[in-house]
């Protein structure tokens, strides 16, 4: 009997070897003759394992990983095949893997299981039945389901996405976009990424029904030129979703037409801010623009246009066709659904993790991750990119939810977790905030374009011990000035992380042959 | 109609002939341009500028203003660095550091005999198994300085195998 056997295609399976590892699979399986099928699916997110092998038994699916192509004969003498658990490398039933068991997974609920491209197999895993659902509703009806699922946007703002999506509904009538953010340039975060490259249904599935909700025709995928394999993969599923019929000019035969094309970035960070990104889409430099206007008022062409992000659509699917309530039902407070979190950096088991809100950071580093990959004490945690805090020790039991990591100065943003250990020089990382802000910034105001670069300066000075407490008392005032002075986040945030390392990591902005290293 | 097997249409031409009636159609076309020509030559702007009813100074700022845009040609592989915080977490700026010196390249710059140029980049999203590169459309993780080595010996290879 044939064996299903499947080697996940995504960046990071293939950045850790996926692609030659089939090669040599389907080579091997010839020569020794083995009755084979293999399946290239999605990644589980289970990044540490990658590349992730996995053989269809009738127990279930076995997994093995991370596997090499060395590793390749002993594991088909160990039966392979057979889904034999005896070698090392057998991670037992795929489902069962604590990591994997013990999370709450609505928006990844198919990722890894499908072959991201096969239309059949996302119709056979729910996949389209919240576009027919929404298909029959009123356009204020999809809004309202959004409204009452709480859910927020995942980009960073967390604004609630279906006030959002009433403003566009309610704005002038006429041509109206959809654009779905998939800049996603925070370090430490590759969930969008998994979505586009082993879901792309999903996503697109959750543009359509926007696009019904708002009353818009035509969508964009804004997506960074860092991701070329995520291009690909998104390219031929639009096409095949377009001759399938759920794109085009009559969705489904509904006599509603929903167009959607990936657009490319081109490396630039503040890009990710929507009114960049707009510009970026018009063809010009990524200027922020002041707002008012909203984008949801006057936006791409100066339309009406609903910005999301990839996770925030992502999730539209599932509330259609579950209803409001089922994606209400998890998650604290304001913070309702699930936040796709995203292990990273110094971390034995990096991956994906979607969970209800809730869970402690500690919980999330040392039962998900496992701690540290070099095996040596966890100093800081960044969490939310390049524009959010550094955490120390003291403020790992803080919950997974906006409003509880605000109140600590920290932002959740995109839900990337970013692990140091006690090897880092905070001073540098500090330092590195301010030249990443100097190197992004659009340049529209002086307090992030120049400050930055000052910021770069006197961070260096109090490093050399220059007069650290003037330079100390300087970047404070520089700090200010660009949280009071910036038209965006990411002159206004910036000093964010910069001021996380000031309160809580301050021994390491000593001159160097001070420091306890 | 049947074109020469020989015929090359100007890849500056074909990406206006297929963008320019698309609303916001320069950076599809500057995309177009640098895949296949490797970078936007200057001759090429002038001739962007005028098909799409710009000037060339705006074709220029938006050029400039995009990390990814080059108006240089590369080397044969350009060898991309991440240079973000979580693999800053598992030793990216040693990497960086070997990379620079192995290559006797700064970022920015191509080497004289055209193999390689190096440039940094802010995430590949392949943060949970760094030290991430990119090489040409090719994402790496875990690149330790040994990796990095061999790597760059297999491109050599390649180099001499492959014909042209
Ligand atoms: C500097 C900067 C970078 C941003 N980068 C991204 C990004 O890469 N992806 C994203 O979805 N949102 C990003 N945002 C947030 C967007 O401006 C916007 O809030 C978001 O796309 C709205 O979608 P949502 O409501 O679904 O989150 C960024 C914001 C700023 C200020
Ligand atoms: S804060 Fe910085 S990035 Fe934002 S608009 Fe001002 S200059 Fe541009
Ligand atoms: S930080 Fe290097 S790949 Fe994301």
């Amino acid at each position: 009997m044939t064996v299903r056997v499947f080697v996940p295609n995504d960046t990071t399976a293939l950045a850790m070897g996926g692609d030659a590892l089939a090669q040599e699979l389907a080579a091997v399986a010839t020569q020794r003759g083995l009755d084979l099928e293999l399946i290239r699916n999605g990644s589980r997110g289970l990044c540490w394992l990658e590349p992730l092998v996995e053989v269809e038994t009738a127990r279930g699916r076995v997994a093995y990983g991370p596997v090499s192509v060395a590793d390749l004969p002993a594991l088909l003498d160990a039966g392979l095949l057979e889904g034999a658990t005896s070698h090392p490398l057998c991670q037992g039933l795929t489902e069962e893997i604590p990591y994997l068991a013990r999370q709450h997974r609505l928006t990844f609920a198919r990722i890894g299981v499908i072959d991201p491209l096969s239309i059949e197999q996302y119709c056979d895993h729910q996949g389209f039945r919240g576009l027919e659902r929404a298909l029959q509703m009123a356009p204020a009806a999809i809004v309202g389901e959004i409204k009452s699922s709480g859910l927020r946007g995942r980009g960073g703002a967390a604004f609630p996405t279906g006030i959002k999506w009433e403003t566009v509904l309610n704005a002038d009538p006429g041509q109206k976009y959809i654009v779905c953010n998939a800049d996603e340039g925070d370090s430490g975060t590759f969930a969008d990424r998994l979505v586009m490259e082993c879901d792309p249904y999903m996503l697109i599935e959750g543009m359509v029904i926007a696009g019904l909700a708002v009353g818009a025709t035509r969508g964009y995928i804004y997506l960074r030129s860092e991701y070329p394999l995520a291009r690909r993969i998104l390219d031929t599923a639009i096409e095949r979703a377009l001759a399938a019929g759920y794109l085009g000019d009559s969705v489904l035969g509904s006599g509603r037409a929903f167009q959607l094309e990936v657009r490319l970035g081109a490396g630039a960070y503040i890009c990710g801010e929507e009114t960049a990104l707009l510009e970026s889409l018009e063809g010009r430099r990524g200027m922020v623009r002041p707002k008012p206007p909203l984008p949801a008022l006057k936006g791409l062409f100066g339309r009406p246009t609903v910005v999301n992000n990839v996770l925030s659509l992502a999730a539209v699917p599932f509330i259609l066709d579950r209803g409001a309530q089922a994606y209400a039902d998890c998650g604290v407070g304001r913070s309702r659904g699930t936040l796709p979190v995203q292990l990273a950096g110094n971390v034995q088991r990096g991956g994906l993790v979607e969970l209800a809100f809730g869970i402690t950071l500690r919980e999330l580093i040392e039962d998900f991750g496992g701690g540290t990959l070099s095996g040596r004490p966890l100093r800081a945690v960044q969490v939310g990119g390049p524009l959010g805090a550094y955490l120390p020790a003291t403020q790992w039991d803080t919950p997974l939810d906006y409003e509880a990591f605000a109140a600590v100065g920290a932002v959740l943003g995109h839900g990337g977790v970013v692990l140091f250990d006690d090897t880092v020089d905070m001073g540098e990382q500090a330092r590195f905030a301010m030249e990443f802000c100097a190197v992004e910034s659009c340049g529209k105001c002086t307090p992030c374009r120049i400050g930055s670069t000052r910021g770069v300066e006197v961070i260096d000075r109090i490093r050399a011990g220059d007069r650290p407490e003037a330079n100390l008392s300087l970047l404070n005032d520089l700090s200010s000035t660009m949280v009071d002075g910036s038209l965006c986040a990411m002159g206004s945030m910036t000093p964010i992380p910069v001021r996380s390392v000031l309160q809580h990591f301050s021994e390491d902005l000593r001159p160097t042959d001070n420091r306890r290293r | 109609m049947d074109l020469h097997p020989d015929f090359t249409p100007n890849p500056v031409q074909a990406a206006i002939a297929a963008w320019r009636s698309q609303p916001g159609a320069l950076l599809p076309v500057l995309h177009a341009v640098q895949d296949s020509l490797g970078y936007i030559p200057r001759d090429a702007i002038v001739v962007m500028a005028e098909a799409l009813g710009l000037t060339r100074a705006e074709v220029s700022g938006v050029i400039s203003f995009y990390h990814h845009f080059r108006t240089t040609p590369p080397g044969q592989h350009i060898v991309e660095i991440c240079r973000a915080e979580a693999c800053q977490a598992v030793g990216a700026r040693q990497l960086e550091a070997h990379a620079k010196s192995r290559l006797g390249l700064n970022y920015h710059q191509t080497r004289a005999d055209g193999q390689f140029s190096l440039e940094p980049v802010y995430c590949l999203g392949n943060c949970a198994c760094g030290p991430s590169i990119r090489i040409g459309d090719v994402v790496h993780g875990r690149v330790s300085e040994a990796r990095f080595d061999d790597l760059l010996a297999g491109l050599a290879i390649q180099a001499v195998e492959l014909p042209g």
